[in-house]
């Protein structure tokens, strides 16, 4: 992947959708996500993305049962 | 590397428990369904169970037929509307314990349409009674010691049941890792192209946990699968264009 690339597209997170199941923390490959201290409207705790090591593979929206992630173009 | 957006089919967030495989069937059939332009084409039938949740949250047409039959019913709407993409969607419960014979006889007549079975091993919207597919020893609210196979049988392996019939496509794969709900995509595709071509039956079984009813955490039902489930119920394509590929 080259470097233009991975600044042409980034992940975007549906919070409001998250159940917490944790299922994009355990199959991170990069150990980019992580449960954060605040919770969304369904009482659940939000999944932190720290961009500087994610590598935009998707492989969150892959596995997450609730639609919260999508790979978009910047705006 | 394209865009991976959330398909318009899922008009409204599913209702599933965390962690539910369900959730991850659905944007998989959802993403095939617009990928090969059958959104607007596209009808589900689905019985009881918790994927009749879909019917307010998934964007095709659907219909719901008695306990067990949406084979019958797929079946009825396939041979008035071929144009359309029919398919079911069941649990296993649903499909292979009262339903057992609708969901043959489809395949044994090798109807064209696709079946999607998502096999959780126990009935789930009821709180977890034991199913055809239990596995051995498995503890469900009807057998708190475990299942007695001497008692109740061996668990249901419904492709070994139809790949010797005259079907188009039969294949299982799993939602526990990424790259095997990527292959789960494949096998819904291939079984949907094999209906659009004419094909003949075909059915994707789909491994899928159930964290709420075998009282896990995520982590330990995906460990589940991979370590014991999965040996009962091996992955892979077991019929393609109507021939064995493991024969
Ligand atoms: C005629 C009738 N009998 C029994 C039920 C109760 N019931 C609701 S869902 C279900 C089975 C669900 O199990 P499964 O098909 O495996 O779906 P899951 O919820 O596990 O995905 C049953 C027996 C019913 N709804 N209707
Ligand atoms: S895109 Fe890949 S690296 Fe980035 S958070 Fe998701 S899984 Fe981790
Ligand atoms: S997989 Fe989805 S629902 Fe589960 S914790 Fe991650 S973002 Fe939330
Ligand atoms: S009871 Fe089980 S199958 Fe039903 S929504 Fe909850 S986790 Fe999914
Ligand atoms: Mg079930």
């Amino acid at each position: 992947m080259t470097k233009a690339s991975k600044k042409r597209l980034h992940m975007v997170q549906h919070h409001e959708r998250c159940k917490g199941c944790g299922f994009c923390i355990l199959e991170c490959p990069k150990e980019a996500l992580s449960v954060s201290d605040d919770v969304n409207r369904k009482g659940y705790p939000l999944v932190k993305l720290d961009e500087e090591k994610c590598i935009v593979c998707a492989i969150c929206h892959t596995v997450c049962p609730d639609y919260v992630f999508e790979r978009r173009e910047v705006a | 590397m394209a865009q991976k957006l959330i398909p318009e089919l899922l008009v409204e967030d599913n209702k599933f428990c965390p962690g539910c495989g369900h959730g991850i069937v659905n944007r998989v059939l959802a993403e095939v369904l617009e990928e090969l332009g059958l959104a607007d084409k596209a009808v589900g039938s689905l019985a009881v169970g918790c994927g009749c949740l879909m019917m307010d949250t998934f964007g095709t047409d659907w219909v719901q037929a008695p306990h067990g039959r949406a084979a019958a019913v797929a079946v009825g709407v396939k041979r008035v509307r071929p144009e359309c993409c029919v398919f079911t969607y069941q649990g296993d419960g649903d499909s292979l314990a009262i339903g057992f014979s609708e969901t043959m006889y489809a395949a044994i007549r090798n109807e064209n349409i696709t079946a999607i079975i998502v096999n959780n091993g126990i009935f789930g919207m009821t709180g977890g009674q034991m199913a055809p597919t239990s596995l051995p020893g498995q503890r469900t609210t009807t057998s708190p010691k475990g299942r007695d196979a001497a008692l109740t049988g061996q668990p249901l392996n419904i492709i070994n049941q139809m790949k010797n019939l005259p079907v188009g496509y039969l294949a299982r794969g799993s939602v526990d890792t990424a790259k095997e709900i990527n292959k789960v995509k494949k096998y819904i595709r291939t079984g949907i192209e094999t209906q659009m071509k004419g094909g003949g039956y075909s059915m994707i079984e789909i491994l899928s946990p159930c964290p709420t009813n075998w009282k896990m955490t995520l982590q330990n039902s995906l460990d589940h699968i991979r370590s014991t489930v999965r040996a009962t119920y091996p992955l892979g394509e077991f019929v393609k264009d109507g021939e064995r590929t493991d024969a």
